[in-house]
């Protein structure tokens, strides 16, 4: 272990490159560090301050999404410094804006009488639409913390509705900030930023117009990002959640760059669509076909059955029917034709798999090379 | 792919995705990026913003990506050959070629030379409409790099000239040492999941699986062999676009379509559908009544993506699982399966347990696949050529050498496009596609919320044309060419260059492609979807 290069985390001496910071190194080595606002791959901005850490000799308590990590450090990620900073930034946090995950407690009021309130604030359901599926109210679990403390601050921005993909809460918003580093430093979409100051604070698109007339182009980055539920899924609020669905992972079927993906299954639906993070080639992130454009799995449209032409109509046929029929006209054509009557258009929709069963049925069993799909097209 | 591989002899994205991000400098041109693969375009922009890389684009559209260009090269359409021999022609006559990399790695340079040697920036200037200093500024700025990527689509490939223009990008990409290398290399982007795979498992007329030519009594004696058949041909098959022709004709009696829309998709729309209506016998494969599946003697039901096991190749190379996450609706099978059993139905037996065993004997007769597994594939996709078990995979292709050996130069001429405008048809069409729809919109159009962002067609049409013209915004026109016309409403905007208006081909109510013209890249056989001459007038 080069000494010039060691740290102290909770008593264990880890090595670091440098450049490093110290949440980096925490991470390499298995030590949780809680983030809100973090983004791998962004630039890290201590927005939330929820990843404090103490370091012996400095001042006050340091970022360590921020902070490098230098020679010698000795750090404490859970003393009893860093733990009370961080209550005390969840307690804020919970108490700004409908944080009603019953984390956020009751205030004075009366329990039923919050819930009214907050249905009456943003037309929705009693409970967030996150519930269980949240960043914050795992941190307020975790350091078992309610909003009580402090009188409820009110959002003054109504919820945003009026895109067929993305609704926006403003009210449950912590204004950590991933959205934006997901948009403009991952994406480079460049949609939303920061608008107005202090407590007015919003994320704005456009000058602070609704999603659908700004540059958004519906990639959904922010929604995957957003560790609370300021951004979620239209389709998907108060439908779908997390433990009702199982996870496939799969690869995209739009264009050819082969996005690692979710397909988050409910009964036996397709529901939702995620980006699988850490890989490649695609790294998480997704464009509005790949993870809004899912419908047509389950559409009513859909070929159910074997049809059969008469009279210039379909009729449904069994497997065995439709396909002696198929096999008996491609021998007939083949015996007064020859094979150079046949083309077969295999297709650039359809797995490696079934493209060789296509190109072999064609040369094997139809005996000519006229097999091809549409790249030219 | 027919140009990449006659330079180089192998035809597919050189470098990987992420490697673009590596580039100092990016050359993007027939790629409308943002809207056609936006994931890749994240990783040009961030190249762009965060890495100091320079972008070149060349594209008559103000396409957004156009925001991010240091600069922007605007070509009259069809020029490509023209523009890129220009650079050359800069780059050779003030040394800026990369000498050891031209001696060591490839021949043909002489020609090359010579035949740039008439394209100065002027002569440029005049077939293409760029400026002369734009074109020095651009070849100074490419040449520049120690790495450079070139990134291109269907805007190269969809010409008469498609396999020349590849074949110039393969040139300046040689004539620079920008293969082989980390952040260069020559890359098509492809617009399909699978294309690439379709390629590689030999869905073409001239190759077996990984590009074993079918007219090699060598390659046809193992492929009998594996397959256990006799009696195999060897004469190289019809390309699609030879297909509708002789169905037209009456020699082609039989189309066994897979999941393919060529009603949409075709060029020239009239002729192929009337084509498609004299076969004796049209099976269709696919998961929706298409276009296509209507005119069919018989309908076959499959299963979606999401409702089976297999691999997609990406357009990287990079062969990729998929797997069942829902059951197919009513009695829908997998395709293999159904191909399978029309083959046990005329006396040979296509017999597998999964998806997996196809994938075996892939490997088996596929030496660029023969090292591939499920297994080894399970959590990150690997590139091929991955020749063994124990190979890592090639992320970048030809870093020692080309698989023919030296890259080849090819002296190219300029040839203008098979339609030119002219008083009956004063105005030029190009067709691509739009962010939120996807090829035929069988997909796509499925979804209320993509709909409700791209509900129909349009034409895109420049300010000053509208103006000449005298059209209003959203007002419903005409466009007619030589083949057909479809009306459509319009939608003045800047992204359009003056003289040419834009359709996509997404919508059938509206098929752009009733308009283009069929005529054919002489090797590949791709249409010249993005060229051809229209009339604009308001609808009566």
């Amino acid at each position: 272990m080069d000494p010039e290069n060691t740290l102290t985390i909770n008593g264990n001496i880890l090595p670091f490159s440098p450049g490093e910071t110290i949440l980096d190194v925490a991470r390499e080595h298995d030590i949780d560090i809680p983030t809100l606002c973090h983004l791998k791959d962004a630039t890290p901005t201590g927005e939330c301050r929820i990843c404090v850490v103490e370091v012996e000799g400095a001042r006050s308590l340091l970022t360590a999404c921020t902070a490098p990590a230098g020679n010698g450090m000795v750090v404490y990620t859970e003393s009893h410094k860093v733990v009370e900073s961080r209550k005390m930034l969840l307690k804020l946090l919970l108490a700004s804006g409908n944080h009603n995950c019953a984390a956020r407690g009751s205030d004075d009021r009366d329990w039923t009488r919050f819930q009214l309130d907050v249905h009456a604030d943003d037309s929705s359901p009693e409970l967030c639409p996150t519930w269980g599926d949240c960043r914050l109210q795992d941190l307020a679990y975790r350091y078992q913390v309610t909003g009580e403390q402090f009188p409820r601050t009110d959002v003054p921005y109504p919820m945003e509705t009026v895109n067929p993909f993305i609704v926006r809460d403003f009210s449950r918003c912590i204004k950590c900030g991933r959205c934006i580093q997901a948009c403009c430093d991952v994406q480079v979409n460049n949609a939303i930023s920061f608008g107005y100051r202090g407590a007015d604070a919003k994320v704005v698109a456009a000058g602070d117009r609704p999603l659908k007339d700004s540059d958004c182009v519906f990639c959904g980055e922010c929604v995957q990002a957003c560790p609370v539920a300021a951004l979620v899924e239209k389709d998907v609020r108060y439908h779908v959640r997390p433990w009702e669905t199982k996870k496939v992972r799969t690869t995209c079927s739009y264009c050819g760059v082969g996005c690692q993906l979710y397909l988050h299954v409910k009964d036996g639906r397709v529901v939702k669509v995620t980006g699988v993070e850490d890989v490649a080639p695609n790294y998480g992130s997704l464009c509005v076909k790949g993870r809004f454009g899912f419908n047509f799995i389950a559409s009513p449209d859909r070929l159910t059955t074997p049809l059969i032409k008469e009279n210039g109509e379909f009729r449904e046929a069994s497997w065995d029917e439709a396909l002696d029929k198929v096999a008996e006209n491609f021998t007939r054509i083949k015996n007064d034709h020859g094979p150079d009557a046949f083309g077969v258009l295999t297709s650039a929709r359809i797995s490696n798999e079934e493209n060789y069963i296509a190109q072999k049925f064609t040369r094997a069993v139809l005996k000519t090379n006229s097999v091809d799909h549409c790249a030219r097209l | 792919m027919a140009g990449l591989a006659a330079a180089f002899g192998s035809g597919a994205m050189t470098n990987t995705i992420a490697d673009i991000e590596e580039a100092e400098v990016i050359l993007i041109t027939g790629s409308n990026t943002t809207e056609n693969h936006p994931v890749i375009s994240s990783f040009v922009k961030r190249a762009v913003k965060f890495r100091g890389a320079r972008l070149i684009l060349a594209d008559p559209r103000r396409i957004k990506i156009a925001a991010f260009a240091h600069k922007w090269l605007r070509q009259n359409l069809g020029t490509d050959v023209a523009w890129i021999n220009g650079m050359m022609h800069v780059i050779i006559k003030e040394d800026l070629h990369d000498k050891t990399f031209v001696e060591e790695r490839t021949e043909g340079f002489e020609e090359l030379k010579a035949m740039v040697e008439k394209f100065t920036p002027e002569y440029v200037e005049e077939i293409t409409g760029i400026p002369a200093q734009d074109i020095v500024d651009a070849a100074r700025m490419y040449a520049s790099a120690e790495k450079a990527s070139i990134l291109y689509c269907m805007g190269i490939t969809q010409h008469i000239t498609g396999t020349d223009n590849v074949k110039s990008l393969a040139n300046l990409a040689m004539l620079c040492g920008n293969m082989g290398i980390r952040g260069g290399g020559v890359n098509p982007l492809r617009g399909q999941n699978n294309v690439q795979g379709a390629c590689d498992m030999g869905g073409l007329p001239n190759v077996y699986t990984a590009y074993q030519p079918v007219n090699n009594p060598d390659n046809v004696a193992k492929m009998e062999k594996a397959w256990g058949v006799t009696g195999m041909s060897d004469k190289v098959g019809l390309k699609v676009t030879d297909m509708i022709p002789k169905a037209h004709g009456g020699e082609l009696k039989s189309l066994y379509i897979i999941g393919e829309n060529p009603l949409v998709s075709d060029p020239d729309l009239n002729h192929a559908e009337a084509s498609i209506k004299n076969l004796d016998f049209l099976v269709v494969q696919d998961i929706f009544m298409t276009e296509t599946a209507q005119l069919a003697d018989v309908v076959l039901p499959s299963a979606c993506f999401a409702e089976k096991d297999g691999t997609f190749s990406n357009t990287e190379r990079r062969v990729q699982q998929i797997r069942k996450a829902v059951e197919p609706p009513g009695e829908a099978w997998d395709d293999w399966k159904i191909t399978c059993e029309i083959a046990k139905r005329m006396g040979y037996t296509m017999d597998y347990a999964d998806s997996e065993a196809i994938f075996r004997e892939i490997t088996e007769v596929t030496p660029s696949y023969a090292g591939l597994s499920y297994d080894r594939i399970d959590v990150e996709g690997l590139h091929w050529p991955c020749p063994t078990p124990d190979h890592p995979g090639t992320p970048i292709l030809h870093s020692t050498q080309f698989p023919k050996g030296k890259g080849t130069f090819h002296a190219i001429d300029f040839i203008p496009p098979a339609e030119r405008a002219d008083d009956d048809y004063p105005m030029y069409l190009t067709t691509g596609r739009v962010l939120y729809q996807y090829h035929t919109g069988t997909m796509t159009r499925k979804t209320d919320g993509l709909n409700e962002r791209a509900p129909g067609s349009f034409v895109e049409i420049s300010p000053q044309d509208a103006d000449k013209f005298d059209i209003e915004d959203g007002a419903t026109v005409t466009v007619a060419s030589r083949r057909g016309e479809i009306q459509a409403q319009v939608q003045i905007s800047d992204k359009a260059v003056t003289g040419t208006v834009f359709i996509p081909f997404h919508y059938a109510e509206a098929a752009a492609n009733k308009l283009t013209n069929a005529a054919l890249d002489p090797v590949s056989g791709i249409p010249e979807y993005k060229v051809c001459a229209v009339r604009v007038s308001k609808a009566a």
